[in-house]
């Protein structure tokens, strides 16, 4: 197989589970203050997500270097054409680090106030826009030789909004059903009610994705050609049909694996449809971005190869034991007396 | 102003801020990893206080050098595409090593560390901090062989209208990165050691917890002691390895305009830019440039005016960087062996004058850091990868003049915001003192 073929799989899969890990904590981020009663269930929400947030991002960090690294055209074309909704998403993402860090070093109220809206923005902000943007990758971007001609707000047209909102309701049932998986009693409840409610919207929405998806973008032309690859939609569907059929029996660690299935499998149904572009042009497909066009040599690729086959399974290894190690749920007695959580 | 300027002042102040966090945690989790093994290898409780207080600061500390460092890696795309189309084949691979091979470590077991006092064993919690410390100075190294490709690029070809690598262990192996990561390294360790002394002198200062601050002192003065002298040779090897692959650049941080063999140093010296000339030269030590620059009293060191002006850097920041950077550097060496000598003895108490300037001298080595990073950067001018791509060639063509002054009065009111926040932070728990109670730990700890 072509190592461009091998990278975009692996850009795909790296893509796939940063929104699958990152996702519930951006819902849980989104939850937080709506579903807790008092600041001892706003610190068992956030620290549901505490020891594990920070790994999580990381993912988003290593799909940035791979692009980086594996197709640098695309990597300095779209963080430079994407350049005000990137700094968005930033701030956003760097307010919500340091609020988890600081919430609880000093014993006030107005300071954990801001602070909890600072989780709220860094969590329902990124949600919003990573799916506004991967909308906007879907659709293409208006660009020819003499680069980009849009600007911020031609981002947010109907299918890019349309992919935005959709990412949110997948995040808030993604983090509704960690909470419910993660917590005990009453909170327990609330979010395992709030799961099954938002889910109703969220398959509207998923409806309204696959159909515009048919106008709004060329993705659906490779599963016409394939049909093979309609496996991959079709798992999703089942998926987030999965989570509802789970979810209502209470059954919500089985409904939170479907989600993780559903995220992962949308992701890679965007990915598939893409091939061979990383970032069509809406304006003449000879301009768009395409593995073969914007990659590296054969020669990086190989390296980079080698160290994605040593380093990734153990990195995988690694982060499956520390969630191992922190899979008890938490309750409210617990995180009062714990003086080092968050 | 336009992009370019722009962007050079966006990249300056967002890394110079990266950087006032990230040489601490360097350090720090070093101190803190080895005070957590005194613990498990003595179960004397003083150490677990040090390990939690130290650590509490390491912690505020770090949050802020991880979401700063997100910046960092976005704003080569967003900001200098056009350098990342062009070397991005040699340079992205580190950047992408550098979060599989050490970000993932670093983030993960942070949250093991944080979190994990009552969840695994004492080794197991200890080992974490470890790889923690391990992690964080993995990273470095990566990031710093990118910069070092940068200042000295070696294993590419030029193909395709672009760098590409050849060589992957040329860029592995580059000298120039190692002397610049163990540059960086040691001096974030010297960072971290004077931090720890300048903390425990305020307690030691008002009589408080003697024990805990003199032991966490003394740790903090041995460390000092080694770092500040191996940071001080490696720097001259640096220096050395500057004149030989970046003669521009060694030219301006000591501001010599003629190429001359036996170049004396001047220990007083005022350049004069505009005129091409220092406009006054005092106080010489005979050969002792031509020595600095290649270990060798008589040899040729090449003046400025060798080069054409459109290749010679800023010399007036460049040279007074370098020169602050390097005074500081012997002060450290001469604080570190006073504060060694001084704990060494248990003298600490009755010597308050020393107290005093450690604790006052906590944001030298902060401001030696910056001097450097500027001698480094501004004096590379006017490539951004020396003798291949210009500055001026690599940025971005997509974005315009007002949205990076957007994004540039952003980042200035947003990162001042979180500044004050984290040092406010720190000054609190600094001052707070270590935490009596560790009872909860210890049952916790014992019943795993």
């Amino acid at each position: 197989m072509e190592f461009q073929i091998i990278w975009f799989i692996l850009w795909g899969t790296l893509w796939a589970v940063y929104f699958m890990l990152d996702g519930f904590d951006f819902g849980a981020g989104i939850l937080h203050s709506f579903l807790a009663k008092n600041d001892a269930e706003k610190r068992v929400i956030i620290n549901t997500v505490g020891p594990v947030w920070d790994g999580n991002e990381v993912w988003l960090i290593t799909a940035g270097g791979a692009t980086f690294a594996a197709f640098p055209t695309t990597y300095a074309l779209m963080f430079s054409y994407l350049y005000s909704a990137l700094l968005i998403i930033l701030f956003a993402l760097i307010f919500r680090g340091v609020a988890f860090e600081f919430r609880g070093k000093v014993d006030s109220d107005g300071w954990k106030k801001g602070w909890d809206i600072a989780i709220f923005l860094g969590s329902f902000v990124p949600a919003l826009l990573f799916g506004v943007a991967f909308g906007n990758i879907f659709q293409g971007l208006p660009m020819d030789a003499e680069g980009y001609h849009g600007t911020l707000f031609t981002l947010l047209n109907p299918y890019g909004l349309l992919t935005g909102i959709l990412f949110v309701l997948l995040f808030v049932v993604h983090g509704a059903l960690w909470l419910s998986v993660k917590t005990d009693g009453d909170i327990s409840k609330r979010a395992s009610r709030v799961a099954n409610k938002t889910w109703y919207a969220l398959l509207i929405v998923a409806v309204l994705f696959l159909i515009h998806t048919a106008f709004a973008t060329k993705l659906y032309a490779n599963y016409l050609q394939n049909m093979v690859w309609l496996v991959v939609p079709v798992i999703a569907v089942l998926a987030l049909l999965g989570i509802k059929l789970f979810a209502s029996k209470g059954q919500h660690l089985k409904a939170f694996y479907s989600s993780c299935l559903t995220i992962v499998m949308i992701t890679f149904t965007g990915v598939i449809g893409l091939y061979p572009n990383l970032i069509p042009s809406s304006i003449d497909p000879k301009y768009s971005l395409t593995i073969f066009n914007s990659s590296s040599s054969i020669y990086t690729l190989k390296i980079m190869t080698v160290v994605a086959l040593l380093f990734v399974p153990v990195v995988i290894a690694y982060q499956i034991w520390v969630y191992r190690i922190f899979r008890h749920k938490l309750t409210v007695d617990g995180v009062i007396k714990d003086k080092e959580a968050y | 102003m336009d992009a370019l300027t722009l962007s050079r002042l966006q990249f300056a102040a967002t890394a110079a801020f990266h950087f006032i966090f990230v040489p601490l945690t360097l350090g720090l989790s070093i101190l803190v990893a080895y005070m957590e093994s005194l613990y498990v290898r003595t179960n004397d409780e003083q150490y677990l206080k040090m390990t939690k207080f130290w650590g509490k600061l390491f912690l505020i500390n770090f949050a802020l050098g991880v979401v700063t460092g997100i910046t960092m890696e976005f704003q080569f795309g967003m900001n200098w595409a056009e350098y990342s189309k062009y070397v991005g084949d040699i340079f992205g691979a580190p950047l992408a090593i550098e979060a599989t091979v050490a970000f993932f470590l670093e983030s993960t077991f942070i949250g093991l560390w944080i979190f994990g006092w009552n969840k695994v064993s004492k080794k197991v919690h200890a080992l974490s901090i470890w790889l923690v410390a391990i992690a964080t100075n993995l990273s470095a190294l990566w990031i710093l062989l990118a910069n070092g490709w940068m200042q000295k690029p070696v294993g590419y070809i030029l193909r395709n209208n672009r760098a590409e690598m050849v060589d992957f262990m040329a860029l592995v192996t580059n000298p120039y990165g190692w002397l610049k990561f163990s540059h960086t390294l040691l001096s974030g360790y010297v960072i971290a050691a004077f931090f720890v002394m300048g903390i425990s002198a305020y307690h030691l200062l008002k009589k408080n917890k003697m024990d805990f601050f003199k032991r966490s002192f003394k740790m903090g003065a041995t460390f000092a002691l080694f770092t500040s002298i191996l940071l001080f040779i490696v720097g001259d090897f640096h220096a050395a390895m500057v004149a030989k692959s970046q003669p521009t650049k060694f030219a301006a941080m000591e501001s010599l305009w003629e190429t001359q063999k036996a170049v004396p140093y001047n220990l007083l010296l005022i350049p004069d830019p505009a005129n091409e000339r220092n406009a006054a030269e005092a106080v010489g030590i005979p050969k002792l440039l031509s020595f600095l620059a290649f270990h060798d009293g008589n040899a040729e060191v090449k003046g400025l005016k060798e080069f054409p002006k459109g290749d010679r850097p800023p010399v007036m920041i460049t040279f007074l960087s370098f020169r602050g950077m390097a005074a500081l550097g012997i002060l450290f060496m001469l604080l570190s062996i006073i504060s060694y000598v001084v704990s060494k003895r248990d003298r600490l108490e009755s010597n308050t004058t020393l107290l005093r300037i450690m604790l006052y001298s906590i944001p030298l080595p902060y401001i030696a850091g910056q001097l450097g990073w500027l001698v480094a950067e501004v004096g590379r001018q006017p490539w951004i990868v020396y003798g291949v791509l210009r500055t001026s060639d690599a940025v971005s063509k997509a974005i315009t003049p007002s949205q990076v002054w957007v994004s540039l009065i952003g980042f200035t009111l947003f990162y001042g915001l979180l500044g004050i926040i984290d040092i406010y932070l720190l000054a609190k728990y600094s001052k707070k003192g270590p935490d009596d109670d560790l009872s909860s730990i210890i049952k916790t700890s014992r019943e795993v």
